[in-house]
C-alpha cells in the first residue's frame, strides 16, 4: 500500500469517525433531555394531572387540563389561521410566483422566518390586545399564525416545486385551465409533502412561548372562550417553572413532558404522511 | 390536379415561426396536415421538431419567452387568432408526450375521464362510456377494466402511455399530436403504440414527432424533414426515404449525420 493511499485510508477513516461523533451528540442530547424529564416529571403524571385544572399556590395535587384544552385551541386557531394563508402562498410562490412580486414575498417570508418570535408577539400585542383592550386566546393565535405562515409558505413552495413540470403540461395540454392545474393536479400531487410541512409547522408553534406572554397571557382558570386570556401547556411551564413552589417546579417537568410529547406525535405524524405520499408516488 | 378524398384540409401551418425570446428555433414552416392521416416529424436534435408541434396546440407560449409569428390553422380558422381561447383549443387538439405523464393522485378511470371532468362533464354513464371507449382505442380496455379503481402508477411504462393516449383521445379531439410517444418504452411497447397510430388515423389526424426514422416509415403517411429550425422537404412517406429530393434529407435518412 503507497504512502498517498494509505494517507486516504486514514483520512477517511478520521472523517468517518469524527461525523459519527458528531451526530451522536445531536441523538445523546435528546436521549439527555427526554431521560431528565421522564426522571423528574414522570411521577407527577397522573389522571388528575390531566383532568384537574391548577389549585391555588400551596396546595399540593391539581392538574393541567386547562392548559392541554388551551394548547388545543390557540394552536388549533392558529392552524386555521395559518395554515390556509401558509399553504396559498406557497403555492402561489411555487407557480406565479417567477415574477417581481413572487421575489418581494419570498423575500418577505424569509425575513419574517427569521424574526424573533418575541417580536412577532410585541406586533400581536399592538395590533390586537391593546385595541381590543384586553389579553385574549385570538391575539395569540394570531400571534402563533404570524410565526407559521412563512414556515408553511416556503417548505410548500418546495414541495409543489417539486412536482414535475411534465406534469403540469400534461394538465394543460389536456385543456385545463392554469388555475385549476395549480389547484387539481399540482397540489394535490404534492399533498403529502404539503401536509408534512404543515405538521411539522404545527409542532413549532406548539412550543412557543415568547409569542404568546403578551398576547394569551395565560389562565389559571379553565376556559375555552378566544376572547380572554387562555392558558397554554408552554405558559404553563414557564409560570410553574418560574414560580417558588416546588409543587410547582414538579408540575412544570410534568407539563414539559406532556408538551414534548404532542410535539413528538406531530413529529411521528409528519414521518407517517411522508411514507404514505412516497407510497402514492410508487 | 384533384387531391384525393382523404386529403381534405385538416391543420396546416402557413409561416410559422417559432422563437424564445429573440431567438428562431422554428423558422417560417408552411405545411399542410390532410385529415385522417399520420404525418411523421423526424430531424436530429434540436431541430426544432418538438417546439413545432408545441405550437400547434398553443403550448409554445407557456414556455419561458415563448411566442410565434405566422398563423396555424384549424379546418381554416386561425388558431392564434384572439377570439380562440388556447384553452379551449387545446379540448380540441389532444397531446402525448415523450414520458407518460398519467395525473399520479388519479385511479385510472379517473385519469381518463379528467379532460371530460375539466370540461363539465358529470353525467355518471356518459362518463363510464367514454371511458370505456377511450380506453378501447387506447388498446388497453381488456387490460385494466377490472382495476379501473387502481392507481395509474400501478400501470407498466408502456401501459401508461397507453392511458396517456386514451386520456387525449375521452374528449373526441379533432387532432393528436404525439412527441415521441415510444422514446421511453420497449420494442413491445413501441409496437402498440405504432398499431394504434394506424387504427386511430380513422378517426383523428394524426402528427406524430419521432428520432427514429424506421418508426416514421412504418406509422406515417407523410413525412417532414427538420433541419436547424427549418423545414427541409415534405412528401409521402414512401416517396421521401426512397427518393428524396433535398440532399439534406438524404443524408439524414441515410445516417450520414444526425
Amino acid at each position: 500500500m503507497s504512502a498517498r493511499s494509505l494517507r486516504r485510508h486514514v483520512t477517511s477513516g478520521l472523517m468517518t469517525g469524527l461525523v459519527a461523533a458528531l451526530s451522536f451528540t445531536v441523538v445523546l442530547a435528546l436521549v439527555l433531555i427526554l431521560g431528565d424529564l421522564i426522571a423528574k416529571g414522570a411521577s407527577s403524571l397522573s389522571w388528575d394531572f390531566f383532568t384537574q385544572n391548577p389549585v391555588p399556590a400551596g396546595q399540593t395535587g391539581g392538574g393541567v387540563a386547562n392548559a392541554i384544552v388551551g394548547t388545543g385551541i390557540v394552536v388549533g386557531l392558529a392552524a386555521l389561521i395559518g395554515l390556509p394563508i401558509g399553504i396559498g402562498t406557497g403555492l402561489y410562490l411555487a407557480e406565479y410566483g417567477s415574477g417581481r412580486l413572487g421575489w418581494i414575498v419570498r423575500f418577505v417570508a424569509d425575513v419574517l422566518n427569521g424574526t424573533p418570535s418575541i417580536v412577532i408577539g410585541i406586533f400581536a400585542w399592538t395590533w390586537l390586545v391593546r385595541p381590543m383592550g384586553r389579553f385574549s386566546a385570538l391575539a395569540g393565535a394570531v400571534a402563533l399564525a404570524a410565526l407559521m405562515v412563512p414556515m408553511i409558505a416556503r417548505t410548500s413552495e418546495e414541495m409543489v416545486r417539486l412536482v414535475p413540470q411534465s406534469l403540469r403540461e400534461a394538465a394543460l395540454a389536456l385543456g385545463y385551465p392554469r388555475w385549476r392545474t395549480s389547484l387539481r393536479i399540482v397540489a394535490r400531487t404534492a399533498l403529502a409533502g404539503i401536509v408534512t410541512g404543515c405538521l411539522v409547522g404545527i409542532a413549532r408553534i406548539a412550543g412557543e412561548t415568547a409569542p404568546l406572554l403578551f398576547t394569551a397571557l395565560g389562565n389559571l382558570n379553565f376556559s375555552t372562550s378566544v376572547l380572554l386570556p387562555m392558558q397554554t401547556l408552554s405558559l404553563q411551564i414557564f409560570t410553574y417553572a418560574t414560580g417558588p413552589f416546588e409543587e410547582w417546579h414538579r408540575l412544570a417537568w410534568a407539563a414539559a413532558i406532556v408538551l414534548m410529547g404532542l410535539v413528538l406525535l406531530l413529529g411521528v405524524a409528519a414521518r407517517w404522511a411522508i411514507r404514505q405520499g412516497h407510497g402514492a408516488a410508487r | 390536379m384533384a387531391p384525393p378524398a382523404d386529403t381534405r384540409l385538416r391543420l396546416e401551418t402557413v409561416r410559422l415561426t417559432a422563437l424564445y425570446g429573440r431567438r428562431a428555433v422554428v423558422k417560417d414552416v408552411t405545411i399542410l396536415f390532410p385529415a385522417h392521416t399520420v404525418t411523421a416529424v423526424i430531424g436530429p436534435s434540436g431541430c426544432g421538431k418538438s417546439t413545432f408541434l408545441r405550437c400547434l396546440n398553443r403550448m409554445h407560449e407557456l414556455s419561458e419567452g415563448g411566442w410565434v409569428t405566422g398563423r396555424v390553422l384549424l379546418d381554416g380558422a386561425d388558431v392564434y387568432d384572439d377570439a380562440i381561447d388556447p384553452v379551449q383549443l387545446r379540448r380540441r387538439i389532444g397531446m402525448v408526450f415523450q414520458r407518460p405523464t398519467p395525473f399520479p393522485t388519479m385511479s385510472i378511470y379517473d385519469n381518463v375521464a379528467a379532460g371530460l371532468r375539466v370540461n363539465g362533464h358529470r353525467g355518471r354513464r356518459a362518463l363510464d362510456e367514454v371511458v370505456e371507449r377511450a380506453l378501447t382505442q387506447a388498446a388497453l380496455w381488456d387490460e385494466v377494466k377490472d382495476r379501473l379503481r387502481a392507481s395509474a402508477l400501478a400501470l407498466s411504462g408502456g401501459q401508461q402511455q397507453r392511458l396517456c393516449i386514451a386520456r387525449a383521445l375521452a374528449p373526441q379531439p379533432e387532432v393528436l399530436l404525439l412527441d415521441e410517444p415510444t422514446a421511453s418504452l420497449d420494442p413491445a411497447g413501441t409496437q402498440r403504440i405504432e398499431e394504434l397510430c394506424h387504427e386511430l388515423k380513422r378517426l383523428y389526424t394524426i402528427v406524430i414527432v419521432t428520432h427514429n426514422m424506421q418508426q416514421a416509415a412504418r406509422v406515417s403517411d407523410y413525412t417532414a424533414f427538420f433541419y436547424l429550425g427549418d423545414l427541409v422537404e415534405v412528401g409521402r412517406t414512401d416517396e421521401l426515404f426512397t427518393r428524396p429530393t433535398e440532399e439534406r434529407t438524404e443524408a439524414y435518412i441515410t445516417g450520414r449525420f444526425g
